[in-house]
């Protein structure tokens, strides 16, 4: 606990400094709100970061999750084989976050990579999408997409609890598949689909790995890839500007504290809790 | 038929899904001209020279980078099996002053996103003389051992609540002490998250990439996947063997743990995930 509170507390301070890891502790200057003032005004790269890091998660959660719970449902209906489905599919989920995948995914989106051979075969000529400011960050969201793994499972496990009574009483009344999904199962999994949400989201907000390798640590090409941690990142630890990297670190916090608020707030609205009906 | 068609549908998903990940294994034994000209998944040779090529690519030969990760990840799985565990029978079984509050904060900190706290943490272990310092992966390894992974204290609190009050208080009849009762009763039914704690440490440390970047400096001292971005440098056209195979290889370990424990993994998400 010692270790989480302290360091925040004192990096709380430290972004009313100028901080620069380089000057003893007893020798920085107060600077009081510059740090501040200094992101959310005269810092252009601030609020493009910030627009890089909302439109990568704007897009690729609702993406994800939808591919997660697209094939949760094929796999549901009993299937031979569901265990080994189910591994594979979550695979890239413990491989997609590290380095290695996000070099073997940038070279498969290069220029003459696996992508474009592919797309050669019927005659398109390719982007070189990861080089391509248009691109670059798509190429990254589609990585994030292909790890719909995790979700994937745990909307599995979800669909298990919806009681079968459920969808055979709506099979007499003649309800077809679809009405079958919008009235059983979408509420039934509501709790679930929220958890995911809101699981997905903050991790989507912290997307850094991938970036960084695709733009060898400095978020291009032309800063299209600089997620948010990226920019703390160089401000931090490339730069050396502490004080200023703590304000941003700090930002960010009550920023997901505020968008996790939001989740939970809109969830009264569309979260069904079976449970709580029965009192 | 309908069975057919979803079974079809499911097959080219997961076509699309593994595809990447074949096109790596097969690029990793492609030869540099095969590379370029063969965009098939396997190669007409297969050739081990990448692997050769890449382990001795950089002034420090890989074999060195594995043994640092290696330590690093054996050494997190100590630390949170261990801490964690405490931490979760103090939660779980102890009563002390303000135990609900401690568990609220711990349950707060859950949802602090760890990259926020990266800037935080340098400055203290900076402060304390840890970065950089004689042994550079102190930073890298304490914090595993005071459970700061608030995922695994709350995991086995959730697996202690299941373990029968009944078996505490039998034990304490016959004269155990907290720490007997911790020892013969608790410790040995909290195998399973044990196992999964573990499992999940050496994984996520394995491919932890953000912490060991800010922390190791020296070539010497760096783990994988630091040392694998030194490849990304030089992607010319020759290298992209060599930086398939090393990536390759950097995957094993964490694949291998997927083939043994698969069924475990994956009940271990549905767990901690949903007994919230």
């Amino acid at each position: 606990m010692a270790i989480t509170a302290i360091p925040m507390l004192l990096s709380l301070y430290l972004s009313f400094t100028d901080y620069d890891v380089l000057t003893p502790l007893s020798e920085i200057n107060w600077v009081g709100w510059a740090n501040y003032e200094r992101m959310f005004t005269t810092d252009p790269s601030y609020w493009h970061a910030v627009t890089v890091t909302l439109t990568f998660a704007l897009i690729a959660v609702p993406l994800k999750l939808a591919a997660a719970l697209g094939v949760a449902l094929l796999l549901s209906r009993a299937i031979r084989g569901i265990g080994l489905f189910r591994g594979l599919f979550y695979l890239p989920s413990l491989l997609g976050g590290s380095v290695a995948l996000a070099i073997v995914w940038v070279s498969m989106f290069n220029r003459d990579g696996a992508f474009n051979s592919f797309l050669a075969l019927f005659g398109i000529e390719g982007a070189p999408w990861v080089n391509d400011p248009s691109w670059a960050l798509e190429t990254l969201m589609v990585l994030a997409i292909w790890q719909f793994g995790a979700p994937m499972v745990i909307f599995l496990a979800g669909l298990k609890q919806v009681p079968a009574e459920l969808y055979e009483a709506a099979s007499v009344d003649g309800a077809g598949p679809w009405r079958q999904f919008r009235n059983i199962t979408l509420p039934m999994l509501s709790p679930v689909i929220f958890f995911n949400l809101v699981l997905e989201t903050i991790h989507g907000f912290q997307g850094f790995t991938s970036a960084f390798v695709l733009s060898n640590g400095t978020g291009g090409p032309v800063d299209s890839t600089l997620m948010y941690t990226l920019n703390l990142y160089i401000k931090g630890f490339v730069e050396l500007d502490m004080g200023y990297a703590s304000a941003m670190a700090w930002v960010f916090l009550v920023v997901i504290g505020l968008i996790t608020v939001v989740l939970f707030r809109t969830g009264r609205f569309w979260v069904h809790y079976s449970d709580s009906e029965e009192r | 038929m309908r069975g057919r068609l979803r079974l079809l549908t499911l097959l080219a998903i997961l076509a699309v899904v593994l595809y990447p990940l074949v096109w790596m294994v097969g690029t990793a034994f492609k030869s540099p001209q095969e590379i370029v000209n063969n965009i098939g998944l396997i190669p007409r040779e297969f050739t081990p020279g990448n692997f050769t090529e890449g382990w001795h690519k950089l002034d420090v030969n890989f074999g060195r980078f594995f043994l640092n990760s290696a330590m690093v990840a054996v050494l997190a799985v100590l630390g949170n099996t261990v801490s964690c565990l405490l931490a979760a029978f103090a939660f779980g079984r102890l009563k002390f002053r303000l135990r609900k509050v401690w568990f609220a904060v711990m349950i707060g900190t859950l949802l602090l996103p760890g990259h926020v706290l990266i800037i935080p943490q340098y400055i203290l272990f900076r402060t304390l003389g840890w970065v950089g310092g004689d042994w550079p992966y102190l930073p890298l390894v304490v914090p595993h051992f005071l459970a700061t992974e608030a995922f695994f204290v709350f995991l086995m609190v959730q697996f202690m609540r299941g373990i029968p009050r009944e078996l505490d208080e039998a034990a304490k009849i016959d004269g155990a002490s907290p720490y007997s009762i911790f020892q013969h009763v608790i410790l040995p039914l909290s195998r399973p998250a044990l196992v999964t704690t573990a499992i999940f440490s050496f994984i996520w440390t394995w491919n932890d990439f953000f912490r060991q970047l800010v922390y190791l400096s020296d070539l010497e001292d760096y783990t994988a996947p630091v040392a694998l971005t030194l490849f990304i440098d030089s992607t010319s056209e020759s290298s992209v063997g060599p930086m398939f195979a090393m990536s390759l290889l950097s995957l094993i370990p964490v694949f291998l743990f997927f083939v043994a424990f698969q069924r475990m993994l994956v009940e271990g998400i549905n767990t901690s995930g949903l007994k919230g």
